[in-house]
């Protein structure tokens, strides 16, 4: 079971309190209507799920109802960090300085 | 006494309290304290199981829950019988009682052992090589025999009657383990003031300092200072101590789960006591002090009752009182066996030889050896053993030579050395590095935030593991946060005597490739080292397939002996070094848990919460017979004396249509939509555009996903310019609601609008029917019911039986109809005034089946009945609801996918069959041409049928590939003993035009 830091409540809950929503930062296109079906394709089926660092979202459904964005490695399944829906996707120097910040706790 | 081989002065339990057991239907006596294992073994009792495939007769090999070979089934009673309980790790009570396993007719005489005289044919692979033709006798004749002869242990018949606890706790530092590693660090840990779980899976802390009596810390013997530490310990409010508690899982971020045992020991347990408790601990920082287990050495016979780990018969001795034989030779390739030799000797018993594998063995212990008379015989190995149903010699041959010298011995005590125990580590998704030097894997390279200490990584020397384990803690509490660290000594005084040098890993002398013998590597699964040198020879190349190919390891157990056994011999095999061949990760439970444990309190009543309407009662009252819908329980209908449900439904069908119905439609999700841009919102939301919905009115709305496709539907009133009343069906409520959710608060956060689960707070009563009007107008204040000023589809705020209600009038039956909101508190005594006022006009109670019956003859769908996920609302006939106007919506770029707007698509339609009578069956396959050949084209399926009491005939709704185009064909439904001729009709089968509803 996760441990996960909820940014709005700005704490850590285990994981039976969220629920998970898929991939973070793929946007709705305001003019949806009219694009192409390739860009369709890539709004609606597309999705990285990758090895390795991944964006991903939650909603802390049994806590403050908020959907907010996750950073995890799918190798380790460490959370990296948490942020707000409508925050900027953190650049890879900032997942650096947290990972780095994370090992730091656990070698201390 | 008890037990013929118990020695008096040896061990710590207590003449005096003696308890009486059964083993097998026989009578024992043992003392207070005892496992079954120690207690068997205290009475000579050395046979106590059979092995899984060959039935060759086993005995205990361990002291400790790595044991592979006595699995036993204890019955407390009937209904409490828990089979392939580890001997080693039960503790007996008075009138306690266990039996053998995989055995017939006794363990003495099995006769399943003719799979041993057969075992030419049971080769690795067996299974995979052996049945494979001819193909049909696999299900008839090999799968139910193999399955019979196969498993170990019997399974309880009754239900469990026991109760399990589940407790959550946080801690700054799990401790897994209590031996002195443990012990050391959770003393150092705690006295931060930190907080502080220390668990241990046996019912003694102290691990190996129970038995090994050599040891002197700071003056006090190995077990006072253990009594002491643990004092101290129980004495900290910060600390929790839990024995018998095994830590069987490590999951993500620290999260360790622990199964506590509480009552397996006890002779009468309270009546109120759980069982067993599962914790799920999220700890700050994980210590994990498994210790290392005793690895076995692999040679011909080497699994005969009476054959056991050194450290094993030290620990019998020592903290039981018991020898493991009266004749105990010793076969070694590490120096601890001696010590176990040593103490068996001073306490008088006869050791003939002790056998080492190794030519150069430390001085001291030789010396020692001399001194107490003993025979060592150096540079030399067992290569055979004899005895039947318990071991009565030895073969011991110089290395590398055949020529031998029997002995005479009723037990042997094996050492191939120390294995650290990595399960944990493993779990925790570390992976293990090879320390070629003293042949091990060790726990280097955490990935979450832990350490290993002692043993289990490495740390054999007391003295260095006690300061490692204190290294630990410390280090544990500063990354904690604890500002000043309180200075804890070192113990200024270790003495120990014997060391743990010395291993050996792979097959022994005499067990070669070129050796016939049966040299066994696990003993629970029956693998012998020539099985993983055929499985490399079959091409197996990674040890991972060579684990599945043989099962090597794959026991309940888990290879807790044999792992390194395995690896090297089929290293060897490969012609590659160990490390490059690999350790298979090891998974989570350490030990078997019991699904008592896991599911604890999820059992019963609590299995799945039940949700009841605030009408439950007068529907009981009604005589309902009750349907589950997901979590609810709804009147499905209401039988009147002498109905079965067909007529039930017959009747509250026709009831309906002719006089009224009363329902209890409050399950209906219902979500309130409240702000100044809630009608902006829903129009997102729905397919349907909700800005021009006059106050006061309602309309029928269709929500899709993104891609197109039907997801829930319902009706919405618009009860103000700013606040909408969301009805869902009853088990969409919570998704539609998160999808609104995610939405407003991602999507279209600039949206003031709020959203609120109401489906709880307001009971629904429908009331349907021609009657509907005249029922529930008495009781309505300050509403004008008449259809001038409340039409269908609108929706008035005002009072019934003088409490507040959103009446709505709208219709799921086709009939002039309402459904009254009320304060779910209130919805009871409503409910049964308006069923006062119903019986006057001779309404009837009506169930989900007359509900489901009506809407069909209607064509009203049901999601997830007529939809499945792949209907878009052209596809269910409702392509009006779908706005062509808005701009956006969700689902609107999907509705016009290339294939969503093809040709030939599946459209619902109404079916007729040909013989009124015959009702289809749901999910039925529909074909164009029924002469066709197999496989045949199937053009869609029933979704909804049937019989239909007010039509005279059965109905159906069924999506039907380019069904609107078809209206008048004939299709046919094939079946299993007939085909049955159809007729393509309208969706509507009652009321066409729909005047009704406007009544």
């Amino acid at each position: 079971m996760l441990y996960i830091r909820c940014p709005y409540c700005e704490e850590y809950r285990p994981e039976l309190e969220f629920r998970h929503a898929g991939e973070a930062h793929i946007e709705r296109p305001s003019n949806l209507a009219e694009i192409s079906a390739d860009d369709m394709e890539k709004f609606l089926f597309i999705r990285e799920n990758k090895r390795g660092i991944i964006f991903e979202r939650w909603r802390h459904i049994h806590g403050c109802g908020r959907y907010f964005n996750c950073v995890r490695d799918t190798v380790t399944d460490q959370i990296i960090m948490t942020y707000k829906s409508g925050e900027p996707k953190p650049s890879d120097e900032e997942i650096e300085k947290a990972i780095l910040a994370l090992k730091e706790e656990q070698t201390s | 006494m008890s037990g013929l081989y118990r020695i008096s002065g040896k061990g710590r339990l207590t003449p005096a309290k003696t308890v009486a057991f059964t083993f097998d239907g026989k009578s024992y006596e043992g003392l207070e304290g005892d496992t079954l294992a120690s207690a068997l073994l205290a009475n000579g009792v050395v046979l106590t199981a059979r092995s899984f495939k060959y039935h060759r007769p086993r005995g205990t090999m361990t002291e400790g829950s790595e044991e592979p070979n006595s699995l036993i089934g204890v019955r407390r009673d009937t209904a409490r019988q828990q089979p392939n309980v580890r001997a080693t790790m039960q503790e007996i009570y008075d009138g306690f009682n266990a039996v053998s396993q995989n055995r017939w007719p006794s363990l003495a005489f099995d006769i399943g052992a003719v799979n041993s005289i057969l075992s030419p044919l049971f080769v690795a692979g067996f299974y995979y090589k052996t049945f494979m033709w001819p193909r049909v006798a696999w299900e008839k004749i090999y799968e139910p025999n193999i399955r019979a002869a196969a498993g170990l242990g019997l399974s309880p018949t009754e239900q469990d009657p026991d109760h399990y606890a589940n407790k959550f706790a946080y801690a700054d530092v799990v401790i897994i383990g209590g031996g002195p590693a443990g012990i050391s660090a959770a003393l150092t840990a705690a006295k931060q003031g930190v907080s502080v779980i220390i668990c241990d899976e046996n019912a003694e802390f102290g691990g190996a300092l129970l038995y090994e009596t050599d040891v002197q810390i700071d003056g006090k013997s190995g077990y006072d200072w253990t009594q002491d530490a643990l004092a101290q310990l129980g004495a900290m409010d910060n600390v929790t101590i839990l024995p018998r508690t095994t830590a069987f899982g490590y999951y993500a971020q620290n999260m360790i789960g622990l199964c506590e045992r509480i009552t397996d020991h006890i002779a009468v347990p309270e009546a109120d006591s759980p069982r067993e408790r599962l914790w799920q601990i999220r700890a700050k920082k994980v210590i994990i002090a498994q210790g290392a287990i005793e690895r076995h050495l692999v040679f011909a016979n080497n699994d005969r009752p009476g054959i056991m780990m050194a450290s094993a018969a030290r620990s019998y001795l020592n903290k039981y009182g018991v020898a493991v034989g009266s004749k105990i030779g010793v076969y070694t390739a590490c120096d601890s066996a001696y010590a176990a030799a040593f103490d068996l000797k001073e306490a008088g018993v006869d050791i003939p030889i002790i056998v080492d594998s190794r030519s150069d063995v430390d001085p001291a212990l030789l010396e020692r050896a001399r001194e107490l008379g003993l025979n060592v015989q150096t540079g030399h190995s067992v290569i055979d053993t004899t005895g039947k149903l318990r071991i009565s010699g030895i073969k011991v041959a110089k290395n590398g030579q055949t020529a031998n010298t029997k002995y005479d011995v009723d037990a042997l005590l094996i050492s191939g050395g120390w294995t650290p125990s990595l399960h944990l580590y493993s779990q925790s998704r570390a992976k293990p590095s090879w320390d070629g030097d003293v042949k091990r894997f060790l726990p280097e390279n955490p990935v979450q935030d832990q350490v290993s200490v002692g043993a289990c990584n490495g740390t054999n020397d007391l003295t260095e593991l006690l300061s490692e384990a204190q290294d630990a803690a410390l280090n544990a509490a500063k990354s904690i946060g604890v500002k000043k660290l309180k200075k804890v000594s070192a113990p200024k005084e270790v003495v120990t005597s014997y060391g743990h040098e010395g291993d050996h890993i792979g097959s022994s002398h005499g067990a070669g490739a070129d050796d016939q013998v049966k040299a066994f590597v696990d003993f629970q699964h029956d693998v012998v080292a020539n099985d993983i040198r055929l499985a490399v020879r079959e091409g197996m190349r990674s040890i991972e397939h060579v684990k599945r190919f043989t099962t090597t390891g794959m026991a309940t157990d888990q290879g807790k002996t044999s792992n390194l056994h395995g690896l090297a011999i089929a290293a060897d095999g490969l012609g590659k070094e160990i490390p490059q061949v690999g350790l298979t990760t090891f998974r989570s439970p350490f030990t078997p848990v019991s699904f008592g444990t896991i599911v604890n309190h999820g059992a019963g009543d609590l299995f799945d919460p039940v949700r009841r309407t605030p009408m439950h009662n007068w529907a009981v009252e009604q005589g309902a017979v009750f349907e589950d819908v997901g979590q609810w329980k709804r009147g499905w209908y209401f039988p009147q004396a002498g109905e079965d449900m067909h007529a039930s439904v017959n009747r509250e069908c026709k009831t309906v249509r002719e006089s009224a119905g009363v329902f209890d439609a409050s399950t209906l999700g219902k979500i309130e939509v409240v702000g100044p841009d809630a009608a902006k919102f829903l129009d997102i939301i729905y397919t349907n555009a909700w800005s021009t919905l006059k106050v006061g009115r309602c309309r029928y709305g269709i929500m899709t996903h993104e891609d197109g496709f039907i997801f829930d539907d319902g009706v919405v009133g618009r009860l103000a310019e700013d606040r909408f009343h969301v009805t869902t069906t009853t088990g969409g409520a919570a998704n539609v609601l998160n999808h609104m959710e995610d939405y407003l608060q991602t999507e279209f956060p600039e949206l003031d609008v709020w959203l609120t689960s109401i489906s709880e707070q307001w009971g629904v009563i429908g009331v349907q029917g021609p009657k509907a009007r005249d029922i529930i107008a008495p009781l309505v204040e300050d509403i004008d019911l008449s259809t001038e000023n409340m039409p269908h589809m609108s929706v008035r705020e005002g009072r019934i039986c003088g409490v507040p209600t959103r009446l709505f009038r709208m219709s799921f039956t086709g009939e002039m109809g309402y459904e009254i909101n009320v304060p779910a508190d209130y919805a009871e005594s409503v409910l049964e005034a308006v069923w006062a006022e119903a019986q006057k006009h001779n309404a009837c109670a009506y169930g989900t089946e007359a509900m489901h019956v009506l809407r069909a003859e209607k064509g009203y769908i049901i999601v997830g009945q007529e939809t499945d996920g792949s209907i878009t609302p052209h596809d269910a006939g409702l392509s009006w609801a779908v706005s062509k106007k808005k701009t956006d919506f969700v689902g609107i770029r999907g509705l016009m996918r290339d294939d969503l707007v093809a040709e030939g698509r599946k459209q619902l339609v109404g079916l007729k069959t040909k013989d009124p009578k015959v009702v289809l069956e749901e999910g039925a396959q529909i074909v164009a041409d029924p002469n066709q050949p197999i496989p045949m084209k199937m053009l869609g399926h029933v979704t909804s049928s049937y019989w239909s009491e007010n039509c005279g005939h059965s109905i159906a709704l069924a999506i039907v590939e380019g069904g609107r185009s078809k209206m008048g064909e004939t299709l046919y439904v094939p079946m299993i003993d007939r085909t049955i001729e159809v007729e393509v009709v309208d969706t509507v089968f009652v009321d066409k035009d729909g005047g009704r509803l406007n009544g």
